[in-house]
């Protein structure tokens, strides 16, 4: 890009519209449009834009196929209470300008986008934040439950200085996670930028005892693929991407928010005691156990010491009782009764009864599916209730709502009663 | 998935999705008779139509068996074509009136197809819940102008216990579109399922003491679009019971315990969960655990 900058300052020095960097009025205008991208051959070489519902609906389907087919038609079981630690490489790499406005920028803003997703998908779950800086790992926050304390933490330092040491964070992680009950998950999600890593020993020795704590570490990489990363994911279980721009950067940081295939051997299943607090009354004078003041009114009281805190979930400060209220559980319930993909119709299929009858619109929004020219549409039917849909309910469905709407408007008779408020 | 920044028309134009319950095991012996309440509901929904000329009312009807779209006011082959049925009702709601009555019909032959043993007196919220979330979604997929959706269920029957769990989804899933979620609970049992859905989503939840003047409820209560209702005094939420109930008992506990691979309630410890079928580690583990939790703690506070 730089190259490309000073060969056109050279070829248009009389030109009056440049500015002190180089760049002409016309160059600015695509510094973050690239147009050109969006253009595609077929097979005659006429040039045709991307449709672009078309490859997101392609996309998700595929990703769709892949879930399933590790799945392979057993409930795999998820590690529901996950301990997670975000390392976030802040040497000097991180100042690079590659991606808008600054690595360090997109980094915070995506991982404040992951902490609130993450809670929203694990309620019971607590996250720490650990940065690189100098060649020296900090702990920015300690694991805790409340998004808002490590956004603040994370927000008020960032600036990009020095080298990056894997062997230095992994190697707090560890000590960190070690005090972590029996039955969470130990993970580590690392936003690594720089090209090397600069180590006080040996690294294989630390991977080595990584995974013999059962600690999943998983890698996003921001310039290029780099063998240690993918050697410690691969022996540890984890997941390693590289990211090629900011839109992707979201795409791989957000697929880690849902709970992982948990390996049995990791987590020992153990009975949790929680609490279940009622909501303070209405003008009830107490001071409350997190900030020290008084407050009247909203608030909860832990069943087991009676002390007062004002936000759920969290973890009592008197008596270190986990409390919790029923929708946070009920929140984690859709990764343990996940929903069957539904079948592709394919487009232009010939109009059998049931399509004739049932597909003439999506049964969740009423959409009509008959594309152009009165020929039937792509769209998608469930397995079970044999229901159509259109493309896009597919994917709210499986992504956000977790309920097919034919298979909830069928009476189920009583005995299907797992749960109950 | 977030929710597209509505930049509405102007702030007050709103989009209601009604879910009517036509259960029959509840509507046959009520204070109020369905044709009574019917007569309620339209002169509702007119109401809401004639506050804003870009306002829009869908209907879908939640039944014993089964639910379906009943009316979409932006539909435009529903003026003409239907004559007045002679009841006085506007030509308006003469297609709602024929398709509810066609879908009554359909929802007892379905009912009457599956037999008489186990007739759970509950109606299928979570299945119109979902269509409604189906049919939101469409319109915020349509624009950055749209109007501000929200959802009004108006039951009577009590909850099913077999939809917790996809009531919940839809619940969340209503939060994270920021769609709130009001109720009208017109049974005789309180519902916790609609007390939940409206807390958790920021809609109002009440309870008509007089059914007779159902209207004036309505209009006074569940009328006011979105950006009006920070004005006007809406009926607070009282403390919503978020307590779990156990899953061996189900009696609501204060204190139990979690199986932490598939989160079942117990309020008891027990070996082996019942559930999934995990063997449990030993109880001195866990008062360990606690303890050195403890420990770690207090140097932060």
């Amino acid at each position: 890009m730089s190259n490309q900058r000073k060969r056109l300052t050279g070829e248009r020095e009389d030109e009056d519209d440049e500015d002190a960097e180089g760049i002409g009025e016309w160059e600015r205008a695509y510094v973050d449009d690239r147009s050109w991208e969006e253009l595609q051959e077929d097979e005659s070489g006429l040039l045709r834009p991307i449709d672009n519902s078309a490859i997101y609906h392609a996309q998700y389907r595929r990703r769709l196929r892949m879930l399933s087919a590790a799945a392979a038609g057993t409930r795999i079981q998820k590690g529901l209470i996950r301990y997670l630690y975000i390392v976030i490489d802040f040497s000097r790499a991180a100042a690079e300008m590659d991606f808008r406005p600054s690595r360090i920028a997109v980094m915070a803003k995506h991982i404040e986008a992951f902490i609130r997703e993450f809670f929203d998908q694990n309620p019971l779950s607590q996250i720490g934040l650990v940065s690189i800086k100098n060649g020296v790992a900090h702990t920015l926050t300690d694991l805790g439950g409340s998004p808002e304390t490590h956004i603040k933490a994370l927000m008020g330092k960032l600036e990009a200085l020095g080298d990056s040491s894997l062997q230095n964070a992994l190697e707090l992680v560890n000590e960190h996670l070690s005090q972590v009950p029996s039955y969470g998950h130990r993970e580590v999600l690392i936003l690594y930028s720089a090209l090397c890593t600069c180590d006080p020993g040996d690294i294989m020795e630390t991977i080595q005892k990584c995974k013999k704590s059962k600690l999943r570490c998983s890698v996003i990489g921001l310039s290029a693929e780099m063998f240690i990363c993918k050697h410690l994911c691969q022996e540890t279980g984890g997941l390693y991407s590289v990211a090629v721009d900011e839109v992707h950067l979201k795409d791989l940081l957000l697929e880690h928010a849902p709970p992982p295939p948990a390996i049995a051997e990791f987590a020992i299943a153990n009975l949790i005691k929680m609490g279940f607090p009622q909501r303070a009354a209405e003008g009830s004078m107490a001071i409350c156990s997190c900030h020290k003041e008084v407050k009247i009114g909203a608030g909860y009281m832990c069943p087991r010491c009676k002390a007062r805190v004002c936000d759920l979930p969290t973890e009592c400060t008197i008596c270190g009782l986990t409390l919790v209220s029923s929708p946070h559980l009920a929140r984690s319930y859709h990764h343990l009764f996940p929903i069957a993909p539904f079948d592709e119709v394919p487009a232009f299929s010939s109009l059998n009864d049931s399509r004739r009858t049932l597909g003439k619109s999506c049964f969740g929004c009423q959409q009509s599916l008959i594309g152009t020219g009165n020929k039937p549409g792509p769209c998608v039917t469930c397995r079970k209730c044999k229901h159509y849909f259109c493309l896009d309910c597919d994917i709210y469905i499986h992504e956000s709502l977790h309920n097919c709407p034919g298979c909830e408007s069928i009476h189920r008779p009583k005995s299907v009663s797992l749960m109950e408020e | 998935m977030p929710s597209v920044a509505s930049k509405q028309y102007s702030d007050d134009v709103s989009l209601l999705v009604l879910l009517l319950d036509t259960n029959p095991l509840f509507w046959s012996n009520t204070s109020i008779t369905f044709s009574q309440f019917l007569s309620h509901v339209l002169a509702f929904l007119n109401a809401v139509l004639g506050l804003n000329q870009l306002n829009q009312v869908v209907v879908i009807a939640t039944g014993y068996s089964s639910c379906d779209y009943i009316y979409d006011s932006s539909l435009t082959s529903n003026h003409g074509n239907f004559e007045s049925r002679g009841t006085g009702m506007p030509p308006l709601f003469a297609s709602l009136l024929k398709k509810l009555e066609d879908f009554v019909t359909k929802d007892e032959e379905l009912s009457r197809e599956e037999g008489h043993e186990d007739r759970t007196p509950s109606c299928l919220l979570s299945g119109s819940l979902s269509m409604a979330l189906c049919y939101i979604q469409r319109v915020f997929r349509s624009g950055h102008i749209h109007p501000q959706p929200r959802i009004l269920c108006l039951q009577g029957s009590p909850d099913g216990p077999e939809q917790y769990v996809a009531v919940m989804n839809s619940i969340f899933s209503a939060q994270r579109l920021m769609v709130p979620i009001d109720s009208c609970y017109i049974g005789v049992q309180n519902s916790a399922f609609l007390q939940q859905a409206s807390y958790i989503t920021g809609g109002v939840h009440h309870t008509p003491k007089q059914l007779d003047g159902l209207f004036q409820y309505l209009t006074t209560i569940f009328a006011t679009d979105l950006h009006s209702r920070g004005f006007v005094q809406l009926p607070k939420p009282i403390g919503v019971d978020f307590r779990a109930s156990c899953f061996c008992h189900k009696k609501t506990i204060d204190m139990g315990y979690i199986c932490s691979v598939c989160l079942s309630i117990f309020c008891e410890h027990h070996k082996k969960c019942s559930t999934c079928g995990s063997v449990f580690g030993q109880s001195k583990l866990d008062e360990a655990s606690s303890v050195s939790d403890k420990k770690r703690k207090a140097p932060h506070t």
